[in-house]
């Protein structure tokens, strides 16, 4: 089992909690304000770091997937 | 246990639901609410959703058909009204009585409302859903705001109001607008923004005095001007909203006084979001924290907790605040006491970290995201001040 980060851009509101959250899987445009996606598949030392930029987005704009590679 | 109440229908509230599931509990799980609405996010209260009119699907905290799959009753619209921790039960201001075996206080915090506004009925709120939906509706005439508190939410509304080109005017006893949380730098930086913007904002001014003058508002100020308001908003803050605790015997102080776990005084009794006073073991200090982020990690800490875990509640908390273009982050605690150290200053972008005893205490980043994330590590990795000043560390 791996996890997935999944992003959608559109319901981004450029909070930018995922970033504090996770600096090693996200990152920030500060032009468009909106979060960026670096890194899809975090190893599982990072899981516990996706699941809180996960669940501390106020927009609802990530969520993780678990699936068997 | 059988069954779990959560007192609370609010994001901690949520957030412990969606936890105790997780964990696997197959009991009856009871969400007690003081407002008939489905449960809400709060922060566009006083930014989108006051400009723009409230949309119930877009501040929704989870789907309405997600409480039954879920396996949650809903008790909303009855405020919790007494608590008997020995027979296990929770009051309803119905008179219904709710058991349970394991309970969930996440009541939040409720608005703080001075002597002053009593009797006063064009004086508004802005803490729930129907407030912002008045204060929405009283904008439609344009006219002038007056804003006392020049708090976050205050400052937030102010920003709302002038764009939808009201006018506004913010009075506050403190020296500038956010001072009390951030200091004096910071909130002239804000304060600077807020005038740009045409905010007339009266600070070191008291108000004396409100009449109600048809429908609007006179209000009399310490220094002998009187204002007239076509919408009045107080925001002068809140507190922990525990009068339903009392005789109860959960001990109660500034807040439900908790454990590092978050487990209060008595047994299958857990607390979580602005009710919740804990230690937090980052820094050793006794806080009480009104944040978003903070109610998010306590819900589900103190599910876990009721469910048999002992792990302490630690964090580094964070919080953020809008206003026009100007997005303040801010990480740790800072407090007035702390020294600051201004490392960028300019018309878009303010960066400021604090310190106590030499060690980096918190920081406040303005349009500068990356900077916080890397500050936030430096502050839960205990670094000294001078490690972040003039080392690069957070290079514009």
């Amino acid at each position: 089992m791996s996890v997935h980060v999944i992003f959608e851009p559109t319901k981004c509101q450029g909070y930018a909690n995922c970033l504090i959250e996770a600096p090693e899987i996200w990152d920030f445009d500060e032009e468009n304000n909106r979060a960026v996606l670096r890194l899809t598949e975090p190893d599982d030392a990072l899981r516990s770091k996706a699941e809180a930029s996960a669940r501390c987005c106020p927009a609802q704009a990530i969520r993780l997937e678990e699936r068997t590679p | 246990m059988k069954r779990i109440v959560v007192v609370g229908g609010s994001l901690a509230g949520v957030n412990a639901l969606e936890e105790i599931r997780a964990r696997g509990f197959d009991g009856d799980l009871v969400l007690v609410g003081s407002e008939p609405h489905l449960p809400y996010t709060r922060p566009p209260l006083s930014k989108e959703a006051l400009a723009d009119g409230i949309d119930p699907e877009q501040l929704a905290l989870r789907a309405p058909d997600w409480y039954a799959e879920q396996g949650v009753t809903l008790r909303l619209g009855h405020a919790a009204s007494g608590l008997d921790t020995r027979d296990r039960v929770v009051v309803l201001d119905d008179g219904t009585t709710l058991a349970y075996d394991g309970l969930v206080i996440a009541t939040g915090s409720s608005q703080r409302r001075p002597a002053m506004t009593a009797g006063i009925s064009t004086a508004m709120d802005l803490r729930g859903v129907d407030d912002a939906a008045r204060l929405h509706a009283s904008f439609r005439n344009g006219g002038h705001l007056v804003v006392v508190g020049a708090g976050f939410i205050g400052m937030e509304a102010a920003a709302t109001a002038r764009r939808r080109g009201l006018d506004v005017t913010v009075v506050d006893i403190a020296p500038y607008p956010m001072s009390r949380a951030l200091g004096p730098e910071v909130g002239r930086w804000f304060l600077r923004r807020h005038e740009d913007h045409g905010v007339r904002v009266l600070c070191s001014t008291g108000v004396a005095g409100l009449e109600e003058a048809g429908h609007r508002t006179r209000v009399r100020l310490t220094d002998g001007r009187t204002l007239v308001a076509d919408a009045l908003l107080v925001a002068v803050g809140a507190e922990a909203a525990t009068s339903w605790l009392s005789g109860s015997g959960v001990a109660v102080g500034d807040g439900v006084l908790c454990e590092p776990t978050l487990a209060t005084s008595v047994p299958g009794v857990v607390a979580a979001g602005d009710v919740a006073r804990w230690t937090n073991g980052t820094s050793g200090e006794s806080m009480r924290v009104e944040h978003w982020t903070n109610a998010v990690e306590q819900g589900r800490h103190a599910a876990a907790t009721l469910l048999g875990e002992r792990r302490p509640f630690t964090s580094v908390p964070f919080f953020w605040t809008d206003q026009y273009d100007a997005k303040l982050r801010c990480v740790g605690r800072p407090t007035s006491e702390d020294d600051v150290e201004i490392l960028t200053d300019n018309d878009t972008t303010l960066v400021a970290v604090y310190g106590r005893r030499g060690l980096l205490s918190g920081a406040v980043c303005v349009n500068a995201p990356r900077q916080l994330a890397t500050l936030r590590r430096a502050i839960a990795e205990g670094t000294p001040v001078p490690d972040v000043v003039g080392s690069g560390l957070v290079a514009p």
